[in-house]
């Protein structure tokens, strides 16, 4: 008998190893929500892509992971001019590029030139890298990067010398930004020589916790643990990204153990999720607006009193409850109230039918109204389901005579025609940055209510913009503060927008996951992170 | 032989060139622009965007755009995707193992079942089993597949925890390079225990869903030529002969109620090819047929126009096989 | 003699030839004996009528207005769920009622089935007869374009067409019926090749009869029978691509209960609100089966060779 059950054992054991995979190691399966278009976060605009990047790479300076607090990244300090003109950087020694990925041996260390190579590609026609991949470059063109730099020099092999047009504080958190990612330029030559160099922005090389190992497209991402990371090993062995586009399935997959962390769960799961025994439920408020533009130029809303009455009969309340579901707040005001100078004073336009059908009356407006209400196609970090608020506010409206009709477009073409004020009424929103307030304010001032620009009521308010021009003039915080409170309170009483909602940014993951963090940015970075 | 099939490709070359022609004026035809499509809230500066957009070659004539693009897919080349900036081929042929692993699965789900169930059918016409059996096969043909798709992801795999929620392969304990592209051929490959069952796991729901139309149809189709067949002089001399019964079905009627049901399942495999769009949506299996969806929706013209090309060039290849295959199981055809 | 449609017993005395002529009212009650001996197929025909009727009679059907949203009672769910009687069906995301809201669906999908089925009928009458007739470059061209549309993925056909055009219930009729086009232009042409070759075609020809005659009331009524049961299918093949395209997001525009797009709309509830995706999808199932029912029982009465066996 024992000796049939030590041979079971035995039996059992060999079993055991069989089956324990040769791949048994801390695997971390983040379930993403689509494809990267590349692996350079200078020639993309989508978290996704960025996302992709990230594991990969560094910055001279970088995001504390889960705020927005500038620190060291490749840079290990820097000092500022006195004119503010001058940012010198001194430069991490001993940083290792990944070595063995597609063939390339590095044989030097992170220095100078890389810092150059990075930021000219970007900046210079001439830069042989200029035209790969398309060559767009949108955030550093966005960020006004080529007016505001005058020159980048290295000084010796770990000293860098930005130079400024003009003082700009935000400059150091613009360089913490994915643009800022610094690349090899060894590995770029080395390309280069090879005749492919669009391998560089497929398969990347970097200085980053973790090795790309290969992409399966709109499949899999793996990467594995760089052990010669310069903040030290990652606790996690690899690190995957499934990409999964449907939220139903990230969250059947995240249930079953499948993935351990996954992105932008369906708000209509939030509240299973929150009592599931197996998942943390992280969560942080976006930093961001969604809301109902209404085009000032464009009869009945060319009168404020048509607006406010706009404001009364839409019932946010209702849409905060049966499209956000909880996963966001009522916004009262043109920025979410985690950014300094939010106005606490200002009261939000009661739900209030009765009043606003009397307001509409009294300004003259006939009953049946017919206008067009517009939706966007996508969901955004913002906004759920624009579709569904969008029949929320038709629904509203019609309790009040008035016909909207509802229309949509392809995004890229959505967007467009809005900034070209095609519409009477639109939905759109918008994703701070960098915390400034102006970061959000611009979007209702006076230069961008032009045709094409970026003010989608076409509203332009004198005293709303001469209070945003000087806001932006002063450093003085306290100051600032003053103004755009008040500047608050005017958008408030003349209505361009109806304040929709700030979304509140939920990351379910598995209980076994160690201290991960939610991004304020939207970021999803995995170093630090372990697995119990 | 020879004649029939000289003929038959020199029909499919103008279909061919045709198809060249329309997939590009279409995909030019819809609104939107692959640039803006890529935009986020804050859209492009104008000069930009014409930048950008002559890089393309989006700003020369179109005629010139279509020479360009007719040149290069007689050369072999189908552009370079504008999102991703690879070669369209190269993409294609990523994906497309993919999309051919699952339809093989499907369809030999769909052959597995449905013959057998058309047999019987057919041989115990009007039996409980017959009428059973003809009323799945119409429900599974009448099926909405998408919603198939979701109750079958919620019932195995969420509420009776069967089978994997979607992919092609447990990421956490499975790690091998692919060599084929072919889940279950790589997981073989591998050596690593339990990856090839995992790959199978994989392919089940996805399996079922894409094969449930095809099931039906090849089920219903057996029935119908089995019960022509059964009907003709031959099989009735055979039985009279005291042939046992088995016999008769097996050797004598199926071998000929098979050749229509071959020709159907051939046809199958074309539309299969091209029809997995919703499956692969829904179980997020990285397949053509998702990418050409999410290609239309980024504007992304040579993606698209390439694609459309490459998995309609391989249904018409696929049909023409069958054609030639059901000339060759059934002579009567060739003098036709 | 010539300007009635010859009867096949007088010019034929083949038995096969007398079948596939389409039932006069004479044998109206033939087809009728045929059809109801297939309970199946009363079945569906009773079906598709109670669809039918909802879908014609929905003001008065449904319990309230498919777009009207009682806030109140949001994701309530069905009546054997724990719901109540005021919504027996419970209701969706947005508390418009689902039981009105599937009922109103109904015009649309009929609606979408009919539509493409008349369309693509009356376009394959032309374009087969045309090719059948006219033979020579018409034939080339028409059955090239057929080709073409057949190679292309057919889904991938009609997004790209609704992409084209822009997503809206008009369009998706437009691009569901580009993509069934060639099954009824094949089928028309081939059965009229098959009866020109007919020796009553060929007395008729003799005879003198026009050939626009010849088309459409000579040879057109003795193709009817697989046009019919072609018809009857193909409405339920429209009513589930549209659906697929209403699923995709690129069929009928909100708040039109359209069956796909209410699926797609309700696709995230799946597991906090179950029936708002359960009961759309079980409505297209059922309507697709009935009508399929329907049809096969047409075919068994309409095709003498089936209905022997």
């Amino acid at each position: 008998m024992s000796v049939f059950n030590a041979k079971l054992a035995a039996t059992a054991a060999v079993l055991v190893a069989l089956s324990a995979p040769a791949y048994a190691a801390k695997t971390l399966v983040y379930c993403s929500e689509g494809s990267p278009e590349n692996f350079t976060p200078a020639l993309n605009t989508t978290g996704t892509s960025f996302d992709a990047a990230r594991p990969v790479y560094n910055q001279l300076v970088e995001f504390e992971r889960g705020t927005t607090k500038v620190v060291p990244g490749l840079a290990e300090s820097w000092t500022v001019s006195d004119d503010g003109k001058e940012i010198t950087f001194k430069l991490r020694k001993g940083v290792k590029w990944h070595a063995g990925v597609n063939g390339f041996t590095p044989t030097r260390d992170f220095n100078a030139d890389d810092v150059l190579f990075s930021f000219d590609r970007q900046w210079k026609a001439d830069n042989p890298y200029h035209k790969v991949t398309g060559g767009a470059y949108d955030y550093f063109n966005d960020m006004s990067m080529p007016d505001l730099l005058k020159s980048i020099d290295k000084v010796d092999d770990y000293t860098v010398k930005f130079t400024l047009t003009e003082p700009n504080s935000p400059m150091l958190a613009n360089l913490a930004m994915d643009f800022g990612t610094i690349m090899s330029k060894e590995y770029a030559d080395f390309l280069l020589k090879k005749g492919t160099p669009e391998q560089f922005d497929q398969i990347p090389v970097g200085t980053g916790p973790f090795t790309f190992v290969n992409y399966q497209k709109d499949a899999v991402i793996r990467y594995k643990a760089n052990p010669t990371y310069f903040e030290g090993k990652p606790a996690l062995d690899n690190l995957v990204f499934a990409i999964t586009p449907d939220p139903t399935a990230r969250y059947a997959k995240v249930k079953k153990g499948e993935c351990h962390v996954m992105i932008a769960p369906n708000p209509a799961d939030i509240a299973a999720m929150k009592t599931d025994p197996a998942l943390n439920l992280l969560s942080q408020p976006g930093l961001n607006i969604a809301y109902l533009s209404f085009n000032t130029q464009k009869p009945p809303f060319d009168k404020k009193e048509v607006r406010q009455a706009f404001n009364m009969a839409i019932d946010k309340a209702a849409i905060i409850k049966d499209v956000y579901q909880g996963a966001g707040q009522a916004a009262v005001n043109p920025i979410p109230p985690t950014i300094w100078s939010y106005n606490t004073a200002v009261k939000d336009y009661p739900y209030d039918p009765e009043k606003a059908k009397k307001m509409l009356a009294d300004a003259g407006v006939k009953t049946p109204l017919d206008i067009d209400l517009w939706w966007m196609p996508v969901q955004r970090p913002y906004n759920p389901n624009a579709k569904r608020i969008a029949e929320m506010m038709q629904s509203d409206l019609a309790k009040l005579g008035i016909n909207a009709k509802l229309v949509s477009y392809e995004w890229g073409e959505y967007r467009k025609r809005l900034q070209q004020g095609e519409h009477m009424t639109g939905q759109l929103g918008w994703t701070g940055d960098n915390g400034d307030p102006d970061n959000f304010f611009f979007l209702l001032g006076c230069a961008a209510a032009r045709p094409g620009g970026q003010n989608l009521a076409k509203w332009c308010n004198k005293d709303f913009d001469a209070l945003i021009n000087k806001a932006k003039t002063i450093p003085d915080v306290a100051e600032r503060t003053k103004l755009y409170e008040q500047a608050q309170v005017i958008v408030k009483e003349d209505a361009p927008w109806f304040t929709i909602a700030h979304s509140v940014v939920y990351e379910p993951t598995r209980k076994e996951v160690v201290d991960y963090k939610v991004s304020p940015f939207g970021r999803h970075e995995f170093y630090g992170v372990d697995l119990k | 032989m020879f004649r029939f099939f000289i003929r038959r490709v020199a029909l499919t070359l103008p279909t061919f060139v045709a198809l060249m022609f329309v997939t590009f004026v279409a995909v030019r035809l819809v609104p939107g622009d692959p640039i803006e499509a890529r935009t986020g809230e804050r859209g492009i500066a104008p000069e930009r965007l014409a930048m950008l957009r002559h890089e393309l070659g989006l700003d020369r004539p179109v005629w010139q755009q279509f020479l360009d693009y007719a040149n290069g897919i007689v050369h072999g080349d189908f552009g370079v995707s504008i999102v991703t900036k690879t070669p369209v081929l190269s993409e294609f042929a990523t994906l497309f193992p993919a999309t051919l692993e699952l339809t093989l699965c499907g369809l030999a789900f769909a052959i597995v079942l449905g013959i057998p169930a058309g047999v019987i059918a057919a041989v115990k016409r009007g039996s409980v089993f017959d009428h059973t059996m003809m009323t799945i096969a119409l429900t599974g043909y009448s099926m909405p597949i998408f919603w198939w798709g979701l109750l079958l992801i919620m019932f195995m795999s969420e509420y009776l925890g069967l089978t994997p929620v979607s992919g092609r392969m447990d990421l956490i304990n499975f790690y091998f390079e692919p060599v084929t592209g072919f889940m279950l051929v790589d997981s073989l490959l591998s050596d690593q225990e339990g990856a090839f069952s995992s790959a199978v796991s994989h392919l089940i729901l996805p399996a079922i869903v894409l094969g449930t139309v095809p099931l039906a149809v090849i089920a219903r189709m057996t029935r119908s030529s089995m019960l022509e067949v059964l009907g003709e002089d031959y099989v009735r001399t055979a039985r009279a002969k005291g042939l046992s019964p088995f016999r008769v079905v097996g050797l004598h009627a199926l071998r000929n109620a098979l050749i229509p049901v071959v020709t159907v399942i051939g046809l199958q495999t074309g539309t299969l090819l091209g029809g997995a769009v919703l499956t692969e949506t829904i179980f997020a299996w990285p397949g053509v047929g998702k990418w050409l969806i999410e290609s239309i929706a980024r504007r992304d013209y040579p993606a698209l126009q390439g694609g459309i090309m490459l998995i309609t060039s391989i249904v018409i290849l696929v049909n023409l096989i069958v054609d030639l295959t059901y000339v060759a199981i059934n002579p009567r055809i060739r003098h036709g | 003699m010539v300007d009635q449609p010859l009867p096949g017993e007088t010019i034929l005395p083949d038995g096969a030839i007398i079948e596939t002529v389409p039932p006069a009212p004479s044998s109206l009650k033939a087809f009728w004996s045929a059809f109801s001996e297939n309970r199946g197929a009363v079945l569906g025909l009773a079906v598709v009528l109670f669809i039918a009727f909802l879908a014609l009679f929905a003001p008065l059907v449904a319990p309230h207005s498919p777009i009207e949203q009682f806030r109140a009672s949001v994701q309530q769910p069905p009546v054997w769920a724990g719901g109540t009687w005021a919504f027996p069906f419970g209701t969706d995301a947005v508390g418009r009622d689902i039981l009105s809201r599937l009922i109103y669906g109904a015009r649309i999908s009929l609606g979408i089935g009919l539509s493409v089925m008349i369309v693509s009928v009356a376009l394959g009458i032309v374009l087969g007869l045309a090719s059948a007739f006219l033979r020579g470059i018409v034939e080339v061209v028409v059955m090239r374009i057929m080709d073409l549309i057949v190679a292309i993925p057919s889904l991938v056909l009609a997004i790209l067409v609704v992409a084209v055009l822009g997503p809206s219930l008009v369009n998706t009729i437009v691009a569901v019926t580009v993509v069934y086009l060639p099954r009824y232009v094949r089928l028309v042409r081939a059965a009229a090749m098959a009866e020109l070759s007919k020796e009553y075609v060929v007395a008729a020809r003799v005879a003198g009869v026009g050939r626009i005659r010849l088309m459409f009331v000579t040879v057109l009524p003795n193709c009817l029978a697989p046009l019919i049961v072609q018809a009857a299918l193909g409405i339920s093949d429209a009513i589930l691509e549209a659906a697929a395209l209403g699923f995709l997001g690129l069929g009928a525009q909100p708040p039109i209960p359209e069956w796909g797009a209410m699926l797609a709309d309700s696709r995230e509830f799946i597991r906090a609100a179950p029936w708002i995706v359960t009961l759309p999808g079980l409505a297209i199932l059922i309507t697709v089966v009935a009508i399929n029912l329907m049809g096969d029982g047409l075919r068994d009465a309409l095709d003498p060779k089936l209905r022997r066996s």
